[in-house]
């Protein structure tokens, strides 16, 4: 089928997974409502399975938006290989959240509707904050996803901590919305549209260099964004909030919300304001630096494992950031391999964190995970796999992951970036393996009780992450050359020369490579 | 499937490997079996005493296989199997590769051929524990690991198996869990191993930065081309690579893990910190040959850091009372012997060494093994707390065992370099060449290492064997030989210590037919690097250097040697040990030399008590610190260190909105300033 | 520069001196002689009670967040119905796919009991 945006019946087709989400929302919503009425107990068990449905549907309305030809990207939407493997990444980050959070909401008594309607409403948010290719539809994705997290993460009503961690990443969360948009505001006054693919023109045509406003719009758009991925030092709120969250809650939103967020900085930084690189370059470069720095060291010194995977999931933000700051095709394709990859062993590994806590989470020190190994065989070798993945140990996903994200960097000439990704991974070994060791090496005390037996779900979605990160290590070649045509295929330039815009000042502006070296041979040398 | 002659008719026009991904299968499948197996049938000895070794011997089967047909084609070039492509990315490609040369072929051999009878071994050694299929588990997977090291085609499948040994190593260490000391001894492997696998990292992206990829062949035809010679790229990667072999083969200054890592059960002891893993650093500077010999830099290095490793090692065994401790110390400097000879660009004198010290070092420890077994028995058997790894609390068990008593005699004599034992052909090649291509001082600290070798030795096989029985009246009559399962890996690989060295007697020594056997197996692989360092000067100057050929100086070494072993014999065979328990500490040079130098506690109080009062007080101040203090609420004390971390996380938003804005700040002002 | 700004611009401007200038006659013309009596809070003739920083109820939470989401939903009206015409019928269709979800969110309320008082 072609896809034709003038017919408006054509948008509604290209955003169909985003529809089938939000639909399967509204309905779980309102069937739950309608059973339950105003009682605070329990939902029926099968909003459960309906969510799952409708997500898979909007898995295969992905798939099909494969199927479709695109001749003219000048929608608010991009159809592009890029967005739907990031739909693909955010809908398994759902699935798989699900699946996992089943058996704490049924342990915690509180398997509501609400709770599934807030996921999927995140979820329709990141999807959309991954393919818009407008301002407007940026911020409104952007806080659909924030305002629903910002409520699962208080979503336990009777924990002091969890409302405490959603107050402040409420506050924070809002004061980085205001950053994020004055810096559309001012895009938008520099160049006069919200749409991106006008604006990049505007920007190609040189009106970038020694636009004071157009970099402060751009510097505090990267600023919002950092703070979705925790890129330090915007990081400040995610131990807090990771730590009080519902554990499920936090391994959806250190997976999800950070997948999202990269998308929107893969997406609008590095390919739709690419003409401004000499902007952004430096501000991404130290970010990455920092972010690998910072949490590493910090993530040492906790006894807390909750805490300490927080902080791990900060570093993670790092590494993928060095994929950015290569800026290059290579490097969006390891953005995105590891983007998928992190997903799966971030979620594991907090959903693993939840069963050993037990009733109400409270048991997620370092000391309570003594002996797992022995007492939940499946369960601590599952665990083995993503820690060993989370620090990049072979044969795993995620030590595929960080060597393509090495390449990514090296062969852009990020030496320095690529180092210190070697030696905070090798730092980053201390105390994931730290973990293995209580579980394996140390006997559980009479007092510890065992963790309870995981749920069919759970069992389903430990053991299929835990094989696609083995499979992702030992044979990564199909997850390879699909990351890599997505990271190439991002939305082609070619037809969305702005109206008027004269196609020769934009020199070969297809490539955004090209047309990046093509700006900075105009202007100044830096 | 095809009979054997027929699969040998065909490899003889040109070798293929034989069945090359089974090699690797059997032992894997045999780990993940008795993996199982512990979980679900802890109780059951009788499967993994069947699969564990079966698995080695399968593969070791296979590979004499396919040494055969090797050995028919003679192919100059290596057969490189290539099971499929890891990764691509950009343009570096690494595909699981494995590459069958002469050198990974003879790897093979040893390997597969000592952990067999290892394997075997260990069923006797190990039937009485608990976590008896576990452990068979973690020996097969390191086999495993070790062999894909030896068979990787790419720096980076040897580094996948050069992780996977060190993981199964510190598992091994830590076998016996439940024992703090020994969990601390595998975390004390563990960091060493990881400053050591940093310089193996830094240098493949050295190499994949100036090749643009990580295949050896490819790298090292491209070399002498790539890079120039002596250069500083060359010099930094082979020091780097260096660097992690140090870790891995313990050599100073990296070398203080082995000895600790004896913690562990002792057949895992002469498998893994003895005949094997260990000599993963050799095999890497020899496998990496062409890289090293364009670097003299490096070689030199090499060559000194080995002979320093084993003349100190050497010293330090010669006072410890642990008889494992002694043979650990031993294997430290034996390995040194083996970077003498790498480093010189004597590969194949390195290599022949690496094989011959496997037999004998094996046997050395399996033998040790026994009587800790025996030892472990007695004390058993009358409640004694006493420990049986003490030598001060042997003594006198001749009489008891017998068979151990001899085979371990002739691992003494192999590995004291008296002829005509392996040890004598492989030690003397090494320390003749380092004499001969113009290492004086190195050959000086050779011949001494070697006499201090023949020296604590002896001492060892005094105070287990000979004298009175220390172990205590009561315990006496308990000790026994160990069972056959045990004992016959002894006599093979005593025989193996005999036999080993023939494979290369050198021209010059009188009445023995010379045989090169060793040196035109390896001929194809070490071709090009010899060709760098004879291009560039290298020349045997067929004398020592203080004169003297090459039949004149391993007739006085064994002699010497000889002369040491009566000497001490004579010297401790009447001196009477009291018990450890009775014992005070050693004093003078022998409590130096006890104390290792206080090696051990020297870096403990200029790296580690620095490093770990900088890391507590760096994350007292900054996490550590106020986390507790928000949560407590405490004294003034804690709240002054308190204060400065929460600068940073202080759990109030107001500070962290500070920070943002400061960010934001920064950044802006970075342009606009 | 950027002509149509300019009109905003002299608005602000006009409005900023209106005001000032107002305040400013205000506190040069007036007498000032305050008491006690004159210096304390009007409230409607009672004493003012207690800190104005007191928790409320959250049913008035709810009343305000119902205004707010249907003040809203006349902001986006407004402009709809000045384009109606050109919309047509997908417009139509797009703002009954919005008063939907904004019927399902009232739904939801009113099931859960939000708009009992009680």
């Amino acid at each position: 089928m072609i896809l034709d945006f003038s017919s408006s019946l054509h948008i509604v087709w290209a955003l169909l997974p985003e529809i089938v989400v939000a639909v399967t929302g509204l309905v779980v919503l309102m069937l739950d409502v309608f059973q339950r009425g105003s009682r605070s107990a329990p939902s029926a068990p099968w909003v459960g399975p309906l969510a799952i449905t409708g997500l898979v549907g909007a898995v295969l309305a992905n798939a099909w938006l494969l199927t479709l030809e695109v001749p003219a990207q000048n929608a608010q939407i991009a159809v592009d290989g890029f967005r739907i493997a990031m739909n693909f990444i955010v809908l398994g980050v759902a699935i798989f959240g699900l699946l996992y959070s089943f058996d704490w909401l049924n342990r915690e008594g509180q398997f509501t509707g609400e709770f599934i309607f807030l996921v999927l409403m995140a979820v329709v948010g990141m999807m959309l904050l991954g393919g818009t290719r407008d301002l407007i539809v940026l911020f409104v994705a952007i806080e659909l996803m924030s305002i629903s997290v910002y409520v699962l993460t208080g979503y336990d009503r009777r924990s002091r901590r969890s409302a405490e961690a959603a107050l402040k990443y409420f506050l924070m969360g809002a004061f980085a919305s205001g950053f994020l948009l004055y810096g559309i505001a001012l895009i938008f006054g520099s160049v006069g549209s919200t749409n991106l693919s006008l604006v990049t023109s505007e920007i190609a045509l040189g009106t970038a260099s020694n636009n004071p406003m157009l970099f402060a719009g751009v510097a505090l758009l990267l600023v919002g964004f950092a703070f979705k991925v925790s890129a330090v030092p915007f990081h400040m709120w995610t131990p807090d909030a990771y730590e009080g969250a519902p554990t499920p809650v936090t391994g959806f939103m250190a997976a999800g919300v950070k997948a999202a967020g990269f998308a929107a900085i893969v997406r609008f930084i590095t390919i739709e304001l690419a003409p401004a690189a000499e902007f952004w370059e430096g501000i991404i470069w130290w970010l990455a630096m920092l972010t690998m720095i910072v949490p590493n060291l910090a993530a040492l010194a906790q006894d807390d494992v909750k805490r300490m995977l927080a902080y791990s999931s900060i570093a993670h933000a790092g590494y993928l950031l060095v994929g950015v700051a290569a800026d290059s095709p290579l490097g969006r394709s390891a953005t995105l391999f590891y983007l998928a990859v992190y997903a799966a062993m971030t979620l594991g590994s907090f959903a693993i964190v939840y069963l050993v806590a037990g009733k109400g989470d409270v048991r997620s020190k370092l000391s309570d995970f003594r002996g797992l190994g022995w007492r939940r065989p499946l369960l601590g070798a599952a665990f083995v796999v993503f820690l060993l993945s989370l620090a990049g140990f072979p044969p795993t996903g995620g030590f595929i992951g960080k060597l393509y994200l090495l390449s990514a960097a090296v062969e852009s000439g990020e030496s320095v970036l690529a180092i210190t990704l070697v030696l905070t991974s090798l730092i980053s070994y201390y105390y994931y393996l730290r973990v293995i060791w209580k579980m394996y090496f140390e006997e559980a005390p009479e007092s510890l009780p065992t963790p309870e037996r995981p749920g069919l779900a759970f069992g389903f979605a430990a053991s299929i992450g835990a094989l696609a990160l083995l499979v992702a290590g030992l044979f990564p070649g199909h997850g390879l050359r699909t990351a890599s045509r997505a990271g190439e295929d991002l939305v082609p330039r070619a037809a969305v020369v702005a109206p008027g815009a004269a196609p020769s000042a934009r020199p070969s502006g297809q490539d955004p490579a090209a047309s990046r070296a093509s700006s900075n041979v105009s202007e100044p040398e830096r | 499937m095809l009979s054997l002659p027929l699969l040998l008719q065909e490899a003889h026009a040109a070798y293929e490997p034989i069945l090359p991904a089974w090699i690797l299968l059997l032992p894997l499948i045999g780990a993940v079996v008795n993996g199982v197996g512990a979980f679900n049938w802890r109780g059951n000895k009788a499967i993994p005493s069947i699969v564990g070794p079966a698995a080695v011997i399968g593969a070791f089967a296979i590979v004499v296989v396919n040494f055969l047909a090797m050995r028919a084609a003679a192919p100059h070039d290596p057969a490189i199997v290539s099971l499929w492509t890891w990764m691509s990315a950009g343009d570096l490609r690494i595909g699981v590769d494995l590459q069958f040369d002469q050198l990974s072929m003879l790897m093979l051999l040893v390997v597969t051929g000592v952990s067999s009878v290892i394997h075997v071994y260990s069923v006797g050694y190990m039937r009485e524990d608990p976590g008896y299929s576990r452990y068979f588990a973690y020996l097969n997977l390191f086999v495993f690991f070790m062999l894909i090291l030896v068979l990787g085609a790419n720096f980076a499948i040897t580094f996948v198996g050069w992780e996977g040994v060190g993981l199964c190593s510190y598992l091994l260490i830590g076998f016996w869990y439940e024992n703090r000391e020994f969990a601390s001894a595998g975390k004390k492997a563990f960091i060493v191993n990881r400053i050591g696998d940093f310089g193996f990292l830094v240098a493949m992206f050295l190499v994949f930065v100036h090749f643009g990829t990580l295949n050896y062949e490819t790298v090292f035809a491209a070399a002498p081309a790539a890079l120039a010679y002596g250069g500083a790229v060359v010099t930094a990667i082979t020091l780097f690579l260096f660097l992690g072999c140090t870790g891995k083969s313990a050599q100073i200054p990296l070398y203080v893990w082995l000895p600790d890592a004896m913690a562990g059960p002792t057949p895992v002891s002469a498998l893994i910190h003895a005949a094997t893993m260990v000599t993963a650093g050799v095999y890497l500077v020899a496998r990496t040959s062409v890289l090293f010999a364009m670097a003299p830099v490096s070689q030199a290095v090499v060559a000194a850091v080995g002979a320093g490793t084993a003349l100190l090692a050497a010293t330090i065994a010669t006072q410890q009372y642990d008889i494992k401790k002694v043979l650990a110390y031993s294997t430290v400097s034996q390995l040194g012997y083996m970077f003498v000879a790498v480093g010189i660009g004597a590969y194949t004198a390195g290599i022949f060494h690496l094989m011959t010290h496997a037999f004998f070092k094996a046997l050395l420890f399996l033998g040790s093994g026994a009587v800790i077994h025996a030892m472990h028995h007695a004390y058993h058997e009358v409640h004694s707390h006493e420990d049986p790894n003490d030598m001060r609390n042997q003594g006198g068990l001749r009489r008891f065992m017998p068979i151990t008593f001899a085979t371990m005699w002739i691992g003494t004599l192999a590995i004291s370099g008296i002829f005509p034992l392996a040890g004598f052909f492989s030690k003397d090649e090494i320390i003749w060449y380092t004499g001969a291509y113009g290492y004086g001082i190195l050959w000086g600290i050779a011949l001494v290492a070697a006499l201090l070798t023949a020296g604590y030795m002896t001492r060892l096989m005094v105070m287990t064997f000979h004298g009175e029985n220390r172990t205590g009246a009561d315990a006496e009559p308990h000790l026994h030989e160990v069972p056959a399962v045990m004992w016959i890996p002894l006599a093979i690989l005593a025989v193996l210590s005999i036999v080993g060295g023939w494979v290369n007697i050198p021209d010059a020594l009188p009445v023995l037919p010379a045989v090169h056997a060793l040196h035109d197996w390896l001929h194809p692989v070490f071709e090009p690097a010899r060709g760098i360092l004879e291009a560039h000067g290298l020349h045997d100057a067929h004398s020592s250097p203080i004169g003297g050929g090459e039949a004149m100086w391993a007739g006085i070494s064994t002699v010497a040697a000889a002369v040491v072993i009566i000497l001490t014999f004579r010297a401790l065979v009447h001196r009477t040990w009291k018990p450890a328990a009775d014992s005070t500490e050693p004093t003078g040079l022998a409590g130096v030399l006890y104390n290792k130098w206080y090696v051990d506690e020297l870096y403990d109080r200029t790296i580690v008590l620095p490093l770990l009062a900088l890391w507590r007080g760096c994350w007292r101040i900054v996490d550590a610190g106020l986390i507790d203090g928000s949560i407590n609420g405490l004294a003034a004390g804690t709240r002054a260190v308190g204060w400065i971390g929460s600068l940073f996380q202080t759990g109030r938003v107001a500070t962290y909105m500070f920070y943002f804005v400061t960010g934001v700040l920064v950044i802006l002002a970075t342009f606009l300033l | 520069m950027r002509q149509a700004y300019i009109g905003i611009a002299i608005l602000l401007v006009v409005g900023l001196l209106n005001a000032g200038l107002f305040l400013a006659l205000s506190h040069l013309a007036s007498v000032r002689r305050p008491t006690k009596v004159k210096a304390s809070a009007y409230e409607s003739g009672i004493d003012p009670l207690g800190d104005t920083r007191d928790r409320f109820s959250v049913k008035f939470y709810m009343v305000a967040i119902l205004f707010i989401v249907f003040d809203i939903e006349t902001i986006f009206f407004f402009p709809w119905a000045s384009i109606f015409r050109e919309l047509g019928l997908p417009g139509l269709i797009a703002m009954s796919v919005f008063v939907l979800v904004l019927g399902v969110g009232l739904a939801y309320e009113w099931k859960k009991g939000a708009l009992e008082w009680e």
